[in-house]
């Protein structure tokens, strides 16, 4: 069970929020010139790391905020909360 | 095939008649079931993942290919991933005919593997019963009965008072809180110990040749000026390989970053439970098709439940609390004579999802690397033919038949088996 830090509603227990899977992947294009390879690479290839791991989550029974979230896969400590806009943040190894 | 033990070491089989004469003799004439060797400096293959599938993929190598210079190298011990944390359930109830034909090879196999390996892996084809709870479920089961009846695996439909026979403990009253239209039952599926499945492949792999090396993490991949791996990095040094299988399932995508490739892989944390023993109450496999629930009973009278997945990326081998309350409450409303049974354990397996909820078996973008991954929630079942399938695949250099439709490429031709739709798996 983790605690969330919501933008808006702040702290929330988990169960109030859906995760949405990776964040930061930007759609390749126009459509109409890309390879096979790389549509399929955009649409199921997937970062899946063991340690820290940039995702989308969604306060599904809260605000309905979307959000990204740097958590650790192993530990599930989240090290940032930060906008969907927002670039990746560096996370320093402790 | 069945006295291959014979044939190295002078091990004998394992037999009715050696029970008996070992209880006579205090236990004393029994051998250490596989070696414990040191690895070589090369092999012809090396197969990383010391579970099920990597097992079965050395254990075929050496009995259907002849190539038996191999080892199976493990980071920690054996079956101690997903092969010791799932809920021993096999069937192949499948949608789609690539799919029936991959599982139902698995579930022959199974038939027939306390024999192959001359181990006792406790097949019990106790029925596998999938229960509907609404006019909407029932609709589901007849199409995919429909289907796999095309496919050629026999199952059939049944009516509420036939699983009421079946499983007196479900409760099919009319205000059940999840109540029972219906379902349908594979016959031939059931359950099988799954370290038995481990070790009953590591003694009968051993006793060709293979080494099964524990406690030897790999590090990297060694490969030479044309991109082909020459071996891999290990914690107890580099062993060469003419060809590198792996089969470590939720760890798939951690090995590839180390080949330099990516996957179309997640990792979730799948749980199961145990309770206490209780006298037998339940003697086939049930599964509700709305809650996802599962739940089957050891011969020690434990009860094995599963569920769904906790859906968000984890490579951590617990669970989280509100899916284990779902799974309880599930079970504890539909089999109300069981809402006071205490648990005893709880844990949860690293699951390798994928899109279409069908196995990556062939190829990686690395000559010489291949792949068994993508079971997510359904590895166990499918052992016998995943090792089938990778050993073929890397023994002759072409997938097997029946893999070809399972190949990485899928996902970049489009050309998906789309089991998450079809099968209706619970992710």
């Amino acid at each position: 069970m983790m605690l969330i830090d919501c933008p808006w509603c702040g702290p929330r227990e988990q169960l109030e929020f859906r995760c949405g899977g990776e964040s930061h992947i930007q759609r390749p294009g126009p459509a109409e010139e890309i390879s096979d390879e790389t549509w399929g690479n955009y649409l199921f290839f997937r970062d899946n790391p063991k340690g820290v791991h940039f995702e989308r989550w969604h306060h599904l029974g809260g605000c309905g905020l979307w959000f990204n979230v740097a958590r650790d896969t192993v530990t599930h400590r989240i090290y940032a909360v930060y906008p969907m806009d927002a670039p990746k943040p560096a996370i320093g190894k402790d | 095939m069945y006295c291959h033990g014979r044939r190295h070491m002078g091990r004998l089989n394992y037999s009715g008649w050696r029970v008996f004469r070992e209880g006579l003799r205090g236990q004393k004439g029994w051998a250490q079931a596989w070696r414990n060797p040191e690895p070589k400096s090369h092999y012809d293959v090396v197969v990383i993942g010391g579970g099920g599938h990597g097992l079965a993929t050395a254990y075929y190598l050496a009995k259907t290919h002849g190539i038996r210079n191999v080892a199976v190298i493990e980071r920690g011990w054996l079956g101690g991933g997903n092969t010791g944390r799932n809920t021993t359930v096999i069937r192949s109830n499948y949608y789609y005919p690539a799919s029936a034909e991959l599982y139902d090879l698995s579930l022959r196999l199974y038939e027939g593997l306390g024999k192959d390996l001359n181990y006792n892996v406790m097949v019990s084809q106790r029925g596998m019963i999938n229960i509907a709870h609404s006019r909407h479920d029932m609709e589901v089961a007849a199409r995919a009965v429909g289907a796999m009846r095309l496919n050629g695996i026999e199952t059939k439909m049944l009516t509420p008072a036939e699983i009421q026979k079946r499983a007196p403990i479900l409760d099919c009253s009319p205000y059940a809180r999840f109540p029972v239209w219906g379902g349908y039952v594979q016959e031939r599926g059931g359950t099988a110990r799954h370290d038995a499945i481990a070790w009953g492949y590591a003694r009968a792999a051993d006793a060709l040749g293979v080494d099964i090396i524990q406690q030897c993490e790999v590090t990297g991949f060694r490969r030479d000026a044309g991109g082909r791996v020459t071996g891999v990095e290990t914690s107890k040094g580099f062993i060469g390989a003419g060809k590198v299988g792996m089969a470590v399932a939720g760890h798939s995508s951690v090995i590839a970053e180390l080949a330099g490739f990516r996957l179309p892989v997640t990792s979730y944390a799948l749980q199961a439970f145990v309770s206490e023993p209780v006298k037998p109450v339940l003697d086939t496999v049930l599964m509700s098709i709305s809650s996802g629930l599962y739940v089957s009973q050891s011969d020690k009278g434990g009860l094995v439940l599963g569920g769904g997945l906790d859906l968000f990326p984890s490579y951590a081998q617990r669970g989280n609390v509100q899916i284990t309350r779902g799974v309880l409450g599930g079970m504890a409303d539909q089999f109300p004579s069981l809402g006071r049974v205490r648990f005893v354990r709880q844990w949860a397996g690293i699951v390798d999802v994928v899109q279409d909820s069908s196995p990556i078996l062939g190829e990686t973008p690395i000559p010489g690397l291949y792949i068994n991954c993508g079971w997510g929630t359904g590895g166990f079942k499918a052992i016998p033919g995943g090792g089938t399938m990778l050993a073929h695949h890397i023994a002759t250099g072409r997938p097997h038949r029946i893999a070809e439709p399972f190949g990485l490429n899928r996902f970049n031709t489009g050309a998906l088996v789309d089991e998450a739709a079809g099968a209706g798996i619970a992710h």
